[in-house]
């Protein structure tokens, strides 16, 4: 084995590079079979959750999506009435304000991390930020429940004794103070969002070419100045990548979420008043279903699913957008 | 010491073992001799005699059940004593009643837990008839927070309703406060908190609302899950009860034995005669003994504000479900069993656990509707 005599290696080298074509074949066949595997999925899924919620499907139609009421078969008023705009509201507002929140501190973090950062210090604080990546989301819903809420107290009293009254912004802080509120859902899924932005954005960054930033120098550029210009506009579709993945992390987020946002069929622009999201309503509801109800909520998972489907289908336009304006952008 | 007892376990499974064999080995010598028929029928009739044979060997048998979360504590300790009494092991899967309802249609359990009887469209999702049985009765509570604010409050049925119909939005309206003179009420926003999963408990609450205020039902109405006009949702009894810790003004309804475990203040309802009444275990079988009449005539009427000077009006019954013939005849007899002696050496234990034992009429009327299990 170890004293291998020249012409016997020579052909070994020829037999593998034999086996090389046929292994090729299997590799190529059978990543095109993992991939058409991936598809399969996301097509079977569709079809399940479309079928499941069918009989919702025909009885509600699209006035499902506008329709406020969610009564379930036990309720003796209005039995079997379902209706999904207060979920796809809280889904679509607690993502974006987690995004407002997240993306300047998470791109502000990449940027440290990547550009100005001493060397000492650059390991430890992107391990304390991917760690929060590690935090299990029942973990996130415990704390925002046991310590952010009891800490955002003060602050909701504030704003629901004295925002109330001023014009515009009153609007936004109108109601009573509950705790488990949109400010509260908002907040903790910022955080639970952050470490995938600035992970993903600090390495887009760190692929920016040298020669990039060198010319900046060169030409006399001051640091900040070279971040502005050359670096972030040559990162900037992988940023965006970053906040996309962000914002389905966001969109899909459940357990967290049910743990403080309040689950109240809410569409008012009030932060201080309990909302739902579309997972969270899922989450609540779905052990008890059966029915209407069962069918009613898989009609709001196929909405999430749509919803998921649209921002991912957005952001890749986006994405392709600018790589065509930013020619020798290192993200194509 | 250890070991010893292993030796013993060991040894009594042997012996069961030994006394099941030799059951199955007369049953099936008994169903040789019965029948000289095709060997199909033999084996069949073999296996099903083989199973009445295991319940007089007792301790062959184990039970399964799943449902409400508000009498688990109750079942818990009772699965424990029977267990110890008679050598019957029963699973109880605290899941909350809709569920446990689900679980019994699919037959997936023996018995079924709820605090809410079947509705009709449960009922015809059932395979074959169940017997609904109360096992214990239960007080809610309206805890509230309220920092300056005295003990007990006074509340009624109508205010509460108005509370929950977002009607009543401060602490210091002339409604509450005119129920409670001399106290300092706030002009604190009231927050309501409501159970936001399926549950025996709204089942109870908005019952005694329905009962208590003509708007509630017609708008609203009683229901296990019912279309909340304003408020919180917290999932369980702890849902609602951080809910309501965590807002200054915060209002909710939870379990009498969770709102004292947890030291939350709560207040006194007026009931049907007029009396403010403290939530207690008294109170509640003084609620149930109210609603005799109507709970002879169905055991499954609702008994929240019936009439009694001390009677706590926000108060129901918790019930199992069981087939009226069970699937298996080994476990039917053994459930039946284990249904007497929770009617009579298990109300014994409900009142530590603050849960009302029933009146004596209705383990009597109990006692009666087991006799026909098959």
């Amino acid at each position: 084995m170890i004293a291998t005599p020249p012409e016997k290696r020579s052909l070994f080298k020829r037999q593998s590079t034999l086996d090389a074509r046929t292994t090729d074949g299997i590799f190529y066949w059978s990543t095109l079979g993992f991939s058409a595997l991936v598809l399969l999925l996301v097509a079977w899924l569709g079809i399940q959750l479309y079928s499941a919620a069918s009989p919702s499907i025909h009885k509600f139609g699209l006035g499902f999506l506008t329709s406020s009421m969610w009564s379930t078969s036990d309720d003796p008023i209005h039995p079997d009435t379902y209706g999904a705009w207060p979920y796809i509201y809280g889904t679509l507002v607690s993502s974006f304000l987690a995004l407002l929140l997240a993306v300047p501190i998470g791109l502000g973090t990449a940027i440290y991390l990547a550009e100005l950062a001493p060397k000492w210090l650059r390991t430890p604080l992107s391990f304390m930020v991917e760690l929060l990546a590690a935090v299990p989301s029942v973990v996130y819903g415990l704390w925002g429940r046991l310590v952010l809420i009891p800490a955002l107290m003060p602050l909701q009293t504030w704003l629901s004794d004295h925002a109330d009254s001023v014009p515009v912004v009153g609007r936004f802080f109108g109601g009573a103070a509950t705790g488990q509120s949109m400010m509260a859902a908002a907040l903790v899924l910022a955080i639970m969002i952050l470490p995938f932005i600035s992970a993903v954005s600090r390495e887009v960054i760190k692929a920016v070419p040298p020669t990039q930033r060198e010319a900046a120098f060169g030409l006399g550029a001051t640091h900040w100045e070279a971040i502005k210009g050359p670096i972030l506009r040559t990162a900037r579709s992988g940023i965006i990548g970053a906040i996309i993945l962000g914002l389905a992390r966001a969109l899909g987020e459940t357990m967290a979420i049910t743990m403080v946002i309040g689950n109240a069929p809410n569409a008012d622009f009030s932060l201080l008043s309990p909302a739902a999201t579309l997972s969270s309503k899922l989450a609540v509801e779905f052990a008890e279903a059966s029915g209407g109800q069962q069918s009613a909520l898989m009609y709001l998972a196929l909405v999430l699913f749509g919803i998921t489907i649209v921002v991912n289908a957005c952001a890749r336009l986006l994405i392709w957008n600018m790589s065509r304006q930013v020619k020798g952008s290192t993200r194509a | 010491m250890i070991f010893q007892r292993l030796c013993a376990a060991g040894a009594a499974l042997c012996f069961a073992a030994a006394l099941a064999g030799c059951g199955g080995n007369t049953a099936e010598t008994n169903a040789a001799n019965d029948a000289n028929s095709a060997s199909t029928t033999n084996a069949a009739s073999s296996t099903s005699s083989d199973n009445s044979a295991s319940t007089t060997t007792e301790g062959a048998t184990s039970l399964s059940g799943a449902g409400a979360t508000f009498p688990a504590p109750l079942y818990t300790k009772w699965f424990d004593s029977y267990n110890q009494a008679k050598n019957i092991k029963i699973d109880y899967q605290s899941v909350g009643s809709g569920a446990g309802i689900k679980q019994l249609t699919a037959q997936t359990v023996d018995f079924g837990a709820s605090d809410a009887p079947l509705n009709e469209k449960e009922k015809a999702a059932l395979p074959s008839p169940v017997l609904t049985l109360p096992t214990a009765a239960g007080a809610v509570v309206i805890a509230y927070n309220l920092p300056g604010a005295p003990k007990n409050l006074k509340m009624t049925g109508d205010a509460i309703a108005k509370i929950y119909m977002g009607t009543i939005k401060t602490w210091n309206d002339p409604a509450i406060a005119a129920l409670n003179p001399g106290a300092k009420l706030p002009t604190t926003n009231i927050t309501v908190a409501h159970r936001s999963d399926g549950s025996g408990t709204s089942y109870i609450f908005t019952n005694f609302l329905a009962s208590a205020s003509n708007d509630w039902k017609t708008k609203v109405g009683a229901s296990k899950s019912p279309t909340w006009p304003t408020g919180i949702g917290g999932k369980g009894n702890d849902g609602v009860a951080s809910a309501v810790k965590q807002a200054p003004g915060g209002i909710g309804y939870v379990e009498l034995a969770y709102a004292k475990q947890n030291g939350l203040s709560y207040a006194s309802v007026q009931n049907k005669d007029g009396q403010f009444v403290e939530p207690t275990v008294d109170a509640t079988t003084a609620t149930a003994e109210g609603a005799l009449a109507s709970v002879q005539k169905d055991v499954t009427a609702p008994i929240a504000n019936s009439s009694g000077a001390k009677a706590y009006p926000i108060a129901g019954f918790t019930y199992l479900m069981v087939y009226q013939t069970a699937k298996n005849p080994a476990k039917g007899a053994a459930l039946k069993e284990f249904l007497k002696w929770a009617m009579t050496d298990g109300q014994k234990q409900a009142a530590a656990l603050d849960y009302a034992p029933l009146p004596k009429s209705i383990v009597d009327l109990n006692l009666k509707s087991i006799d026909t299990l098959k």
